[in-house]
């Protein structure tokens, strides 16, 4: 429920202290619908970076995704573009889905006494003949959030707290409005359909970045619900996930406690805390994170050099509720400090997962299935990393880990 | 003036012998003793006073024994049932308060019994244990909460190390001090920890010096009465536990009487020969949480924190707010002691109507560290009437890291729960410091038997973690997903934290 | 989309539906059908592009099947006989409990690659991925054969009950393992061969190295033959150069249980 904005300041910087905002009724397209519980499914995933920082069209990934059509059903489809607005870089972009016009007034007015909005826009959609209504309306702001204020100061945040304290606020909130992505030069375009209609819906083929990641379900049960589907995104992270975590009890209990709201019940959406609390909040290296959450087997862990063994079995014991049990494949985008993309299979290699990189080494792919990537790149070479092993790919560096290298390469100690 | 006050109870068990098959032998005789059975007219005859131990029925080599309950005898009341009013003739013999030994013996909510666990079905695959890993190694001890990493992008493993103690499973043998149990039930129970690598309590009553080659397997337990702590001690251990209460007694202290205070007893805890062992109440030098903290501070800097530091509570109703007091104290593990957990000695009233069952503390307690954001910094240990492998893994699905054993590892040994072990006369060598019986108990078997029953139950967790699609147990703990309540009062799954079975995911 | 020579017929399957997915993989196999029973003895399809299931329960032994592109999952399941070769790599649960006949593949196979296969052999060219040869197993006086002529990662052979696995290592470095963790993990029937070293750490339950007998040996070299015969690549023909990795009892877990009546 909503609160006054007077009070003591939570111990939990993110605890439910959602300031004054307006209500109203809606269909579920937006808001978290009635009833819903935890959604899972298998799903289809892609991706592809070029490192040289030249622009991939949105119809690429298209391509790739819709090319894995046994991986959807057409209950969710999405895609998330990295470095798509360069004459708004420094601004946090938020693309957020309404109800109606009346849920954006009230959504502009809680933005606009928090943050100066530099830019809004309505997002481009095109009714598609063959999806479902009701449509969300779409619209992306650019803005910059006022330091200057008390509700900023009084939270004692730094400004990216701030915005991930804001998206929670909105998100939790039964308010016909959802915050899709908020991160600077990145922006989320996800919808209920089949991955060919989000493209459509979105007219995807118009937005040109250096990153693209898309993702297509096959959930076991799904009231389409528009906001559900992946990636899922907080600041610049984004997250594409395919497969079911088995300790999702545990890793919530984590990401709670570090004052996430978990609005979206899925895995997933815990996955993208994890990322944001392990790399940003925390300040662990990727390698280091992803151990965290794809750990070694101890019994292993034991064959490592001492130093490195103490690396490990610090990061695996101290890190326990963020150990991500049971099969995933995931691609985890982020566009500071450059654009990257991470590239991880669970330990035991349980999800399909298979990298590729054009002859000229400029472009690399990732996907569940390699028709998806020889579909864009003929001439591609194809390889699996290792379960638990991180793929990074960053834009201006090139390929930093195949996922075949040493679990700590790269990380100083 | 005396007065003759004593009344007859009718008895509750009878050994029964089939005179055909019986060899004449004598050693069930011998066998019992509480002296129920006697050898006369060329026939073992029953006396009154059997406790249902069956040590003879173990011994008999005829097989010719059977120990029978009895009917009882009283008329049938569906207020006053039988054992209240035995209850109330005892006293009105005696005056005393009525004593009693393992746990509590009324059928006060066995909520395992009304939870289901999960499987793997489609959505993820489960696994198979023995041949892929499914791992059961558990730490005991403080968790930083957070890896450091510099400013500089280095990671620091010096600034965010912590003392911890590792098991291969999580599996505790509880603190059973020498004393309560003897010498030789002690030494099987230490060598079963050392075998299994996993922790053993040592119990209040300090450690003998023969089972410091153990100490890396042992938690010293520092209680009320502090027999036995030195510095030497405490340093030598793998972790040290404050007691502050225990499930079966909580608020009460222990006495260990005189005449088991013998030559063994007396130089371990330290005390004179046959003197009381008596351990208050309270600790007297804790009187608050502050005060707790005085007391974990000054263990820490003796052991040059080296050693983890827990505080072990029995559960009673405000045991959420307790724990939390606890870790903010600076305990880095936490045992919770629920109320059907066993004692060598306990006031009957106590043990039966105070506390709370451990599957509802130990959910409170880790929900309410999480809420406070302190359960990523501590291990959470549960005990109280763990009695099988199923008791085990729902009991870390509602939150514990480690759960204690006592009894059933007693069980292993040859315990039968006849519930004497206050009268310090266990025919089976156990709970007793009566030489004659101690030397019953053969170290090296019961050893091995403590370590078959964990290994077995070890294998249990493994194949049910596989079938929960589940490769390590960490994951596991806290994990009320995969829980489900099946039991008559669903307000008590709304206060575990667990949905009502029929119900999805979410 | 359908052109012929002799006995031969060519099928162009790159072409889209309104969602943009491949051409449905039960288009594709009705095809494939069709031809075989009018008396094609090889089609060639073009274009492939992940449809699954390629040429599954195919069992006309003088059947031959080339694909040029990517096919999709469960390529040649059920197989009882014919070849299947791909001219590119192949990708996940390739020959899933074939019977019989042959898949020859010139790139990789990712991962668990011939599962459950009873007959048949399965030919990578290049590398394999995780739990490859799982749950092979032998009935009858045949088994299957599975050769991959570069590396693979864990799980290889895990829970085997027969037919053999040769890894070749082709480009690997001498110092090198072409097999991952956990190797016949389980295993109780079957042997795995594998250029270069397995470490002790590199076993699975129940998996043991054992000294590569002549019996051994022979049947080595005939796969590798077969192999140098499909790819013309030529892999080490030196004995020492392999290890065979097998069980030593056909019921590995027996211990496991306790059958008390409590």
């Amino acid at each position: 429920m909503l609160q006054g904005n007077d009070g003591p300041v939570p111990a939990s910087w993110m605890a439910s202290d959602f300031d004054a905002y307006p209500q109203q009724g809606r269909s579920y397209v937006v808001d978290i619908p009635h009833r819903h519980k935890y959604r899972m499914g298998s799903c289809g995933i892609a991706g592809c970076i070029n490192t040289d920082g030249s622009m991939i069209s949105g119809s690429k990934i298209e391509k790739m995704i819709t090319t894995m059509g046994e991986r959807e059903n057409g209950l969710g489809a999405g895609f998330v573009c990295y470095g798509l607005f360069p004459d708004y870089a420094d601004e946090y972009c938020l693309q957020v889905l309404y109800e109606s016009d009346q849920s954006r007034a009230g959504l502009e007015e809680y933005l606009s006494d928090r943050a100066y909005i530099i830019k809004d826009e309505k997002v481009k959609t095109v009714a598609v003949p063959t999806m479902k209504p009701p449509f969300p309306l779409v619209w992306r702001y650019f803005i910059r959030p006022k330091t200057n204020t008390e509700s900023f100061w009084r939270k004692g945040l730094d400004e990216e707290d701030y915005m991930v304290h804001m998206v929670m606020q909105i998100n939790q909130a039964d308010n016909g409005a959802f915050c899709v992505s908020s991160g600077k030069n990145m922006a989320v375009f996800k919808g209920s359909g089949y991955a060919k209609e989000i493209a459509q819906f979105y007219d995807i083929g118009r937005y040109k970045g250096n990153m693209w990641l898309s993702h297509s379900r096959f959930p076991t049960n799904s009231p389409g619900w528009w906001a559900g589907s992946h990636p899922i995104s907080i600041l610049d992270w984004s997250i594409c996930h395919n497969g079911e975590i088995t300790s999702y009890g545990v890793n919530k209990k984590l990401v709670e406690m570090a004052g996430y709201k978990c609005s979206l019940l899925t895995d997933s959406e815990v996955i993208t805390y994890l990322w944001d609390l392990l790399v940003r909040r925390h300040g662990l290296p990727i390698p280091a994170a992803s151990f965290a959450m794809a750990p070694w087997y101890y019994k292993d862990i034991d064959r490592l050099d001492e130093q490195l063994r103490q690396l490990a079995l610090q990061l695996r014991i101290t890190y326990k509720e963020a150990f991500l049990n049971g099969p995933f494949s995931i691609l985890v985008g982020r566009s500071e400090p450059n654009v990257t993309m991470i590239a991880l299979a669970d330990r035991k290699k349980l999800r399909p997962l298979v990298m590729g990189v054009s002859e000229d080494g400029n472009s690399v792919f990732a996907a569940s299935e390699e028709c998806a990537i020889k579909a864009v790149q003929k001439d591609a070479e194809t390889w699996a990393p290792k379960a638990g092993n991180p793929v990074v790919v960053r834009l201006g560096e090139g390929i930093v880990r195949r996922g075949t290298e040493a679990p700590f390469q790269g990380v100083r100690l | 003036m005396s007065v003759q006050t004593v009344v007859r109870l009718p008895e509750k068990y009878r050994p029964v012998v089939d005179h055909e098959l019986c060899l004449r032998c004598k050693k069930c005789v011998r066998a019992c003793s509480y002296e129920v059975l006697e050898f006369k007219d060329d026939r073992i005859r029953p006396k009154p006073g059997c406790v249902a131990c069956l040590r003879c029925v173990y011994e008999c080599p005829a097989q010719c024994i059977t120990v029978k309950e009895m009917e009882p005898q009283f008329a049938h009341h569906a207020v006053f049932d039988p054992v209240l009013r035995r209850s109330i003739i005892a006293q009105s013999n005696s005056g005393g308060v009525l004593l009693s030994s393992c746990g509590a013996n009324v059928e006060y909510m066995d909520i395992f019994s009304h939870l289901l666990l999960d499987a793997a079905q489609v959505t993820n695959p489960s696994i198979d244990p023995l041949r892929e890993p499914v791992e059961t190694r558990t730490y005991l001890g403080r968790r930083p909460g957070k890896v450091t990493v510099t400013d500089d992008g280095r990671i620091d493993l010096q600034s965010s190390s912590t003392p911890l103690v590792v098991m291969d499973m999580p599996i505790m043998i509880g603190h059973i001090s020498l004393g309560s149990i003897s010498y030789n039930a002690q030494a099987a129970l230490f060598q079963a920890a050392s075998e299994l690598n996993i922790v053993a309590g040592t119990g209040e009553g300090g450690l003998h010096a023969d089972f410091y080659k153990h100490s890396k397997n042992l938690c010293a337990e520092v209680a009320s009465g502090r027999f036995g702590v030195t510095s030497h001690y405490l340093k030598e251990v793998s972790s040290v536990e404050i007691k502050i209460g225990q499930g079966a007694k909580p608020g009460h202290g222990g006495h260990l009487p005189g005449e088991k205070v013998q030559e063994l007893v007396s130089q371990t805890r330290m005390i004179p020969l046959g003197t009381d062992a008596l351990s208050p109440y309270p600790h007297h030098d804790i009187y608050s949480i502050e005060d707790l903290q005085q007391l974990i501070s000054v263990l820490k800097e003796s052991t040059e924190y080296q050693v983890p530091v827990g505080v072990k509570i029995a559960a009673v109703h405000n045991v959420g707010a307790i724990a939390s007091g606890i870790v903010r104290a600076g305990a880095d593990f936490i045992t919770v002691d629920g109320l059907r957990g066993g004692t060598g000695s306990a006031p009957r009233v106590i043990r039966d109507h105070a506390g709370m069952p451990i599957e509802i503390a130990i959910s409170a307690v880790d929900q309410r560290l999480q809420e406070e954001g302190l359960r990523d910094k501590v291990t959470l240990c549960a005990s109280g009437s763990i009695r099988s492998a199923a008791d085990m893994i729902k009991c870390i699905a509602l939150g514990a890291d480690v759960v204690g054993v006592c009894t059933a590892a007693m069980i292993a040994m040859g315990c039968t729960v006849c519930q004497q072990c206050h009268r310090g006369m266990c025919t089976w060598g156990i709970a007793t410091q009566r030489q004659d019986l101690v030397g019953r108990l053969q170290t090296p078997v019961a050893a091995q038997r403590v370590v078959n029953l964990f290994r077995a139950w070890n294998e249990e967790l493994k194949e049910m973690l596989g079938a929960m699609g589940i490769d390590s147990v960490e994951s596991l703990v806290g994990n009320r997903d995969r829980l489900r309540y099946i039991g008559p009062n669903p307000r008590i799954a709304e206060i575990l934290g667990v949905k009502h079975s029929g119900e999805g995911w979410g | 989309m359908a052109s012929k020579k002799h006995n031969e017929v060519v099928i162009d399957v790159d072409e889209r539906n309104e969602l943009g997915h491949p051409l449905d993989y039960r288009e594709l196999n009705e095809k494939i059908r069709g031809c075989i029973s009018s008396g094609m003895e090889k089609v060639i399809l073009k274009g492939v592009t992940g449809q699954r299931y390629i040429a599954s329960a195919m069992d006309d032994p003088d059947v031959k099947i080339d694909i040029h592109g990517t096919p999709g999952n469960d390529l040649g399941a059920f197989l009882n006989g014919g070849t299947i070769e791909v001219f590119g790599n192949a990708q996940d649960v390739t020959g899933n409990t074939m019977n019989d006949g042959r898949i020859i593949v010139h790139g990789n196979s990712w991962d668990i690659t011939g599962l459950a296969a009873r007959g048949g052999t399965i030919l990578i060219r290049g590398n394999s991925g995780y739990r490859v040869g799982i749950h092979m197993k032998e009935f009858n006086g045949s088994g299957p054969r599975l050769v991959i002529g570069g590396s693979v990662h864990d799980y290889l052979g895990e829970y085997m009950a027969g037919g053999t696995i040769a890894i070749l290592g082709i480009g690997m470095e001498e110092d090198v393992s072409p097999v991952g963790l956990s190797v016949g993990t389980g295993m109780h029937g079957g042997r795995i061969f594998v250029r270069g070293a397995v470490e002790e750490h590199q076993l699975g339950t129940a998996a043991h190295v054992l000294p590569l007998t002549d019996e051994d040996w022979e049947e080595l070299q005939s796969m590798i033959e077969e192999f140098e015969h499909a790819f013309g690549l030529k892999p080490s023909r030196c004995r020492d150069d392999y290890v065979k990795v097998g069980p030593l009892d056909s019921r590995p877990f027996r211990g496991h249980y306790d059958k008390t009546n409590i």
